[in-house]
């Protein structure tokens, strides 16, 4: 059994910020999930899905965000407790139905969960999603460790249903991808089969409905307010003149800090655990009595800007400082020393910043960038698309996924990324906006996601560029989650439909369309250069599945090449398609046989026909 | 309780994870309270993991730089490159098996010397066991078994808080059984040749 579904209350177990949250959702009795997996939230989906796959939770991989909220909303509103979970850049994604969402509300316990990602480990941007609570007028809840994350989301079912309104789950990657003990609590019954009762006035959003809805989504926000108020999520630590107020992980740096100065006798500590609405009165009543006030939070002046506009109501007229140039930034995450550091300075403790190493002897260190895998056919295609439009004045919007990395030299191929699904639709402004060939790229899930209406876009409005899809046959970027065009059968799952992608393109009208085997080199840049010269939107589609995804699947058997004596050592090899399993050694290039998969490009790009396979 | 903090650094796929586990768990048995944060964003393709473990009772998950009080470096410029979360007063302990970055193997960077790179700590941080865990894990019977002897020389000199019984214990719930012989074999190698390092 999975180990997140042991019925044992009282067992202390080691989790994954991401397991716990996953945990916690199961012990909410949550009966529907959904989700379009991103780093950092993609465990808890993972183990969701496994979990799915042993019990009567549903759970799906919807095609993106905007679809996953839909499902799910739909589940909400038939009385089930249901859980969509993205990343944060996912909630733009599923912005749309969000904020009508709020309107019509839920009948069962509905949690949205945001994972942000405070200095961008793995993101395109750090945007703060607070605000798509007070944006949305959703109760927000916030976390500021792994434990109370499981806690946590088990209120907010309670809170949604209570409100009848969906809750956002807010955290970040050092809640997700922490790791800490966790006691299993009891497993609440799933109820699995909703029912769905008409009620079009609160349902069907058309103006007149709506006009009255936003009444109530304002009313349910005052009902949210008077809950915060008193919720134990948001607690005072301490008593005395100094005010801190904070949120999320920076409570525990800000805990730390007020330790380690020695402080405790004078300093109060408000850490919001509820922070959409405001709690105004609990707020008010805190800054009562303080000479002046920090507010510790990563990201925008969500808390601040609220916190000075309640003591202007209030006539308090103390300093309440958070972002400012001295203090804190709204650019990365915090960590405790900074936090240290910067409560001393603004309470004017005596302290002296711990020492750093003088480390200017320290000899310059390679980096060590993440790669394209040892036969990654991303490599291929990317090779074979260079050579035959060699000639050309190319343009490569990509997309969002491994083969991002190809922008690395010596690939090179890679000129602009913006979110998902842009590399198609940037391809239509390109292709109008100038005269250079255009030659985009976007892995399968990714075309999936939100691919498909740009290519419908670029075949209305007859648009003239390249497409190529890359067709490794799963999600690999955030850990082999399945897509649309997965075959289901080959993991043993039934029940599943299959996209096929080149059916599809030639569905939507696409006129020129190639499929290519890239570890068949001289053959696949013959079918690029004829896509290339294609005035109007061509579709390559390179199909080759993801290596390790082959591996583990047992599709593929490694067999190592190998560099003979015909070498002339003129490193084309490692010059063009710098795959990592080269090395050099007394001068000349190497293979290295146990990372090498056998994909032969490379034997087939060199001139002399140095490499050739390793006999056993 | 005192604080005491831990970084790991490795190259994906060196099994630090997994290390950080065992040493959750040691401290579960222990009675230590404890916290870890990892980053692994890229891991499976070549980039650096780092694990932040935090024993005691300091609320704060992650390390700051020049706050630890120990570094386990599965890697020799790895934990070269992780000097900057180190003070004098930091225990460090490392591997000195190179894994060359891809740079470097295709003859476009330079690898630090491993000698000038155990000055470099030794002179720096207040104590550097240095060994070379590949050659101890293939003498154990199992190259993956890396991050096993690391554990071991960590536990013997890195002053953890918790006893060596505890970490086996550890290393029994946490590890394959398959393994379990060739990893206690592993730990018990690294755990000696910290015990006979000399600097």
């Amino acid at each position: 059994m999975h180990k997140l579904l042991n019925d044992t209350p009282g067992e202390k177990i080691m989790l994954l910020g991401n397991e716990a949250i996953a945990r916690g959702a199961i012990e909410a009795g949550v009966a529907f999930a959904t989700t379009y997996p991103g780093t950092p939230s993609s465990e808890i989906s993972l183990n969701l899905f496994q979990m799915s796959q042993e019990s009567d939770l549903y759970f799906e991989y919807s095609t993106n965000e905007k679809v996953a909220l839909e499902v799910a909303a739909a589940a909400a509103n038939s009385g089930l407790r249901t859980f969509c979970m993205m990343k944060h850049v996912g909630l733009n994604v599923a912005a749309d139905p969000l904020m009508t969402l709020a309107y019509v509300g839920v009948t069962g316990g509905m949690v949205i969960l945001s994972a942000d990602d405070p200095f961008m480990f793995s993101s395109q941007n750090e945007q703060d999603n607070r605000y798509y609570a007070k944006f949305g007028n959703l109760p927000m809840l916030e976390p500021s460790s792994v434990p109370e994350a499981k806690e946590m989301i088990k209120y907010a079912f309670e809170l949604s249903e209570q409100l009848s309104q969906p809750v956002l789950l807010r955290t970040t990657t050092r809640i997700n991808h922490s790791n800490a003990f966790v006691t299993f609590g009891d497993i609440k019954q799933r109820q699995t089969s909703g029912k769905f009762i008409r009620e079009p006035f609160r349902c069907v959003t058309v103006p007149a409905v709506s006009r009255q809805l936003h009444v109530k989504v304002l009313e349910k926000m005052e009902k949210a307010q008077a809950i915060g108020e008193t919720s134990e999520l948001n607690m005072v630590e301490g008593s005395g003149k100094f005010g801190i107020i904070t949120n999320g992980v920076s409570f525990h740096y800000a805990q730390d800090a007020v330790k380690d100065l020695g402080i405790e006798n004078d300093t109060k500590i408000l850490r919001l655990g509820f922070s959409n609405p405001m709690p105004s009165k609990l707020i008010k009543d805190f800054l009562k009595g303080c000479e002046k006030v920090m507010v510790i939070e990563e990201g925008e002046p969500f808390m601040e800007e609220a916190v000075k506009a309640f003591a202007q109501e209030e006539g308090v007229m103390i300093p309440i400082k958070g972002k400012s140039s001295e203090l804190f930034s709204r650019l990365y995450e915090y960590d405790p020393a900074m936090v240290r550091e910067k409560t001393a300075l603004f309470f004017e403790i005596d302290y002296t910043p711990s020492q750093k190493l003088e480390n200017s002897d320290v000899p310059d260190i390679p980096m060590r960038p993440p790669n394209l895998c040892s036969g990654c056919s991303h490599r291929a295609t990317f090779y074979e698309v260079k050579e035959a439009g060699k000639d050309m004045d190319i343009i490569c919007p990509t997309d969002i996924g491994c083969y991002t990395l190809g922008f690395l030299p010596p690939l090179n191929m890679g000129d602009f990324v913006i979110c998902m699904g842009s590399s198609v639709s940037s391809a239509c402004g390109f292709g109008e906006a100038t005269d250079q060939k255009v030659v985009s790229f976007v892995g399968d899930s990714t075309f999936f996601h939100s691919g498909i209406t740009g290519l419908v876009n670029a075949v209305f409005n007859n648009h003239n560029f390249t497409l190529v899809i890359l067709e490794n046959d799963t999600t690999a970027m955030t850990g082999h989650q399945p897509h649309p065009g997965v075959d289901m059968e080959r993991l043993g799952l039934e029940g599943y439909g299959r996209v096929n992608i080149e059916e599809l393109v030639k569905t939507l009208g696409v006129k020129h369309v190639s499929v290519i085997k890239p570890f068949k080199v001289k053959k696949s840049i013959a079918v690029i250069k004829e896509a290339l010269e294609y005035k109007g939107v061509s579709v390559i589609i390179s199909q080759e599945p993801c290596i390790l995804y082959a591996r583990s699947l047992k599709l593929f058997k490694p067999r190592a090449f190998k560099v003979t004596d015909r070498c002339v050592d003129h490193r084309d090899c490692i010059n063009t398609i710098a795959c990592p399993s080269f090395f050099i050694e007394d001068e000349k290039v190497k293979i290295d046989a146990d990372t090498c998969v056998g994909c032969a490009v490379c034997a087939q790009i060199c001139p002399e026909n140095a490499i050739t396979p390793l006999k056993k | 309780m005192k604080t005491t903090r831990l970084i790991i650094v490795a190259v994906g796929g060196q099994g630090n994870l997994l290390a950080s586990k065992v040493l959750g768990e040691a401290a579960l048995i222990s009675g230590v309270p404890v916290r870890m944060s990892e980053i692994h964003g890229m891991a499976q393709r070549g980039g650096v993991v780092e694990s932040a473990i935090v024993f005691g009772d300091a609320a704060s998950s992650i390390i700051s730089d020049n706050e630890a009080d120990i570094l386990l470096g599965f890697e020799p410029s790895e934990t070269l490159r992780a000097l900057n979360r180190c003070s004098k007063n930091t225990k460090v302990i490392t591997n000195t098996a190179t894994l060359p970055p891809f740079t470097v193997s295709i003859g476009k960077g330079v690898y630090p010397d491993v000698d000038n790179i155990k000055k470099l700590l030794s002179d720096k941080c207040s104590s550097l066991v240095a060994i070379d865990a590949m050659k101890l894990a293939k003498q154990a019977g199992s190259p993956m078994s890396v991050n096993i002897v690391l554990l071991g020389a960590l536990v013997q000199s890195g002053s953890i808080g918790f006893t060596k019984e505890n970490v086996i214990k550890a290393i029994k719930s946490r590890t394959k059984k398959s393994f379990l012989d060739k990893n206690l074999e592993a730990f018990e190698l690294g755990y000696q040749a910290a015990e006979n390092y000399k600097q």
